[in-house]
């Protein structure tokens, strides 16, 4: 690949992330402020009110306990919601052809997208993280693994997001995903709960959700406890992405839903 | 000289079965002003959704300016700028940023995409609602932000895909304007359009396409030239007392103060001046019947009747200056 092709990727690669930042910057009322609210409800409701009566969880206060899994919660949903609503829109819309009629490789359109997804996922992540403080001491156990695993998390559901945006023809299919997939496999990859307090058999079902190893993998960087050791995390979700984006880039190839 | 565009042998067949193209072989000089003509449903999108790399192609090769689509994608699409016929723009984005964010995609930083977004808004007279989202643009604004856009990499061949569709006739004409000089500059355009008083009056050359096959290729004066008669309707100044018979140029009586004359091929206007001044008839004024381009294109696609989509360029054609011949 030539300089000047990589100049130009880059070029490209910038436009799209500041096109997708620019989107969901301009309607942050409908993409910032709600996950905001919700999650000081969480903290309210489940930290505050219900989880005085609960005591400890893992050795932490459960205010103290949820606030990594809130944080991924957000971060997740985000990531993914941005670039599927945004790839599913410039269908719609069929503003997609801009990208499809130029010189720009399928893999940097993928990037640029699932970029911005992440530019969002961690806007609302720190805006969450910001509102956490009200009710909860900032903690860090490991800051490093904090930022990977929040990143990584990101990119895959942005990636997935991206996948259910190729695959979508109407608005509904873009809401069937979100509802009826992410929603109870976050709420199931215990953000509310340390997986241990599971009976063993339902420990083993949960093993097989990968939200389960983010939330655990971030929880470990902010407050040092996990259900398994970081490296399996890790492993989970560099292998998801592999396998995501691979899948990403052959739908694109193909020109699945893009292209006739 | 390398042609701007080359297709040999293109085939579309999609999934449901349906054949768009049939093989179809085009070639399309550089510098050219092309019109690429036919009914709804002939294959004119397909074709151009192929060169643009919108549409797979079954079969056949496509070419611009040398660069093979299958071997160097990327050079064929830094050749091209296609305006869709459309809209295709995020409604909810600024002009400005619909016109940067295009030359971003192909590579051109930002300082300098601004720098070409302003000079083509400007030339297009949108540069001062370039802060304005695109759903607040009219119609024909619409349209010149889709050729704004499509410019603003400097491409050689511009693909223009009913360009002036629903554009009142005023900016219609200042398109034309827009797309002569810039033709005179050099770039090659490409055009389908159902207004074929269009087609005739900026395109040198034509292709018509039906039922995915080409059947003529040719330039307009030589397609022109074709016309075995042109009906002539004539306005007189006086009210008409009696019809001239057995004259060389049959004229028919419309009403009281207008004629139609067959003029054949071969005939002259002086023929008809001839025989109008033999009969003693003023005419005030005069106009071809319908548009020359029409009747041939009725002719040659499959059409017995002038279908819905040509009653549109006939009142396109009828919002024309008489055209004296």
């Amino acid at each position: 690949m030539s300089e000047r092709h990589l100049h130009d990727y880059w070029v490209a690669f910038r436009t799209i992330v500041t096109k997708e930042v620019l989107r969901f910057a301009r309607i942050w009322v409908q993409t910032i402020l709600p996950p905001v609210i919700t999650t000081a409800l969480y903290f309210i409701i489940f930290g505050g009110l219900i989880g005085e009566r609960i005591g400890d969880m893992d050795g932490f206060r459960y205010m103290d306990f949820i606030v990594p899994g809130l944080i991924m919660l957000a971060v997740i949903t985000n990531s993914y919601s941005n670039v599927v609503s945004s790839f599913f829109g410039s269908k719609f819309q069929r503003h997609i052809e801009e990208m499809l009629v130029s010189p720009i490789p399928n893999s940097v359109i993928i990037l640029g997208f699932v970029f911005g997804g992440v530019a969002r996922g961690l806007s609302v992540g720190v805006a969450v993280l910001l509102v956490s403080l009200f009710f909860s001491p900032l903690s860090i156990h490991n800051a490093g693994v904090m930022l990977i695993v929040v990143l990584l998390t990101s990119i895959l559901f942005a990636l997935a997001g991206l996948i259910n945006g190729v695959f979508a023809r109407t608005f509904d299919d873009i809401a069937i995903v979100p509802t009826f997939v992410l929603t109870p496999l976050t709420y199931l990859g215990g953000v509310f709960y340390s997986v241990s307090l599971l009976p063993e058999f339902w420990q083993g079902v949960s093993m097989l959700n990968p939200i389960l190893y983010m939330v655990d993998g971030f929880r470990y960087g902010s407050l040092g406890s996990s259900d398994f050791p970081i490296m399996v995390s890790f492993a989970v979700i560099v292998a998801f992405i592999a396998v995501l984006y691979t899948a990403a880039l052959i739908l694109l190839n193909k020109g699945i839903g893009i292209r006739s | 000289m390398t042609p701007a565009l080359e297709i040999r042998g293109l085939r579309k067949t999609y999934k449901n079965g349906f054949e768009a193209l049939k093989g179809i072989d085009l070639e399309v000089a550089p510098g050219s002003f092309f019109a690429l003509l036919g009914p709804n449903g002939a294959g004119k999108s397909t074709t151009i959704g192929i060169i643009t790399s919108l549409i797979n192609k079954t079969a056949g090769e496509v070419r611009v300016f040398g660069h093979d689509l299958d071997r160097d994608q990327q050079a064929v699409k830094r050749s091209i700028g296609l305006v869709p016929q459309e809209f295709n723009f995020n409604n909810f984005e600024p002009i400005g940023e619909i016109v940067v964010n295009q030359a971003g995609y192909y590579g051109i930083p930002r300082h300098e995409a601004w720098r070409r977004t302003e000079h083509y808004l400007r030339e297009l007279g949108l540069w001062e609602k370039r802060k304005d989202m695109a759903r607040t643009l009219s119609g024909g604004m619409k349209r010149r932000l889709m050729i704004a856009r499509a410019l603003v990499h400097e491409p050689k061949l511009l693909i223009l895909d009913e360009p002036t569709a629903g554009v009142d006739i005023e900016l219609r004409r200042s398109m034309w304007d827009f797309l002569r000089r810039i033709n005179t500059d050099g770039r090659s355009i490409i055009l389908t359009t159902h207004y074929l008083e269009e087609a005739e009056s900026l395109c040198r050359n034509i292709a018509i396409i039906d039922d995915g096959q080409i059947v003529e290729n040719t330039t307009m004066k030589q397609l022109l030239a074709k016309l075995e008669t042109e009906t002539m309707v004539l306005d007189l100044s006086e009210p008409v007392r009696q019809l001239p018979h057995d004259s060389e140029i049959p004229l028919r009586q419309i009403d009281e103060l207008t004629l139609e004359a067959d003029i054949k091929r071969g005939q002259h206007l002086n023929d008809l001046f001839r025989v109008l001044d033999h009969a003693g008839l003023r005419v005030q004024s005069m106009r071809n019947k319908s548009n020359r381009l029409e009747e041939l294109f009725l002719r040659m696609t499959r059409s017995d009747a002038a279908p819905s989509h040509l009653t549109q360029g006939a009142e396109g054609a009828a919002e024309q200056p008489e055209n004296p011949q």
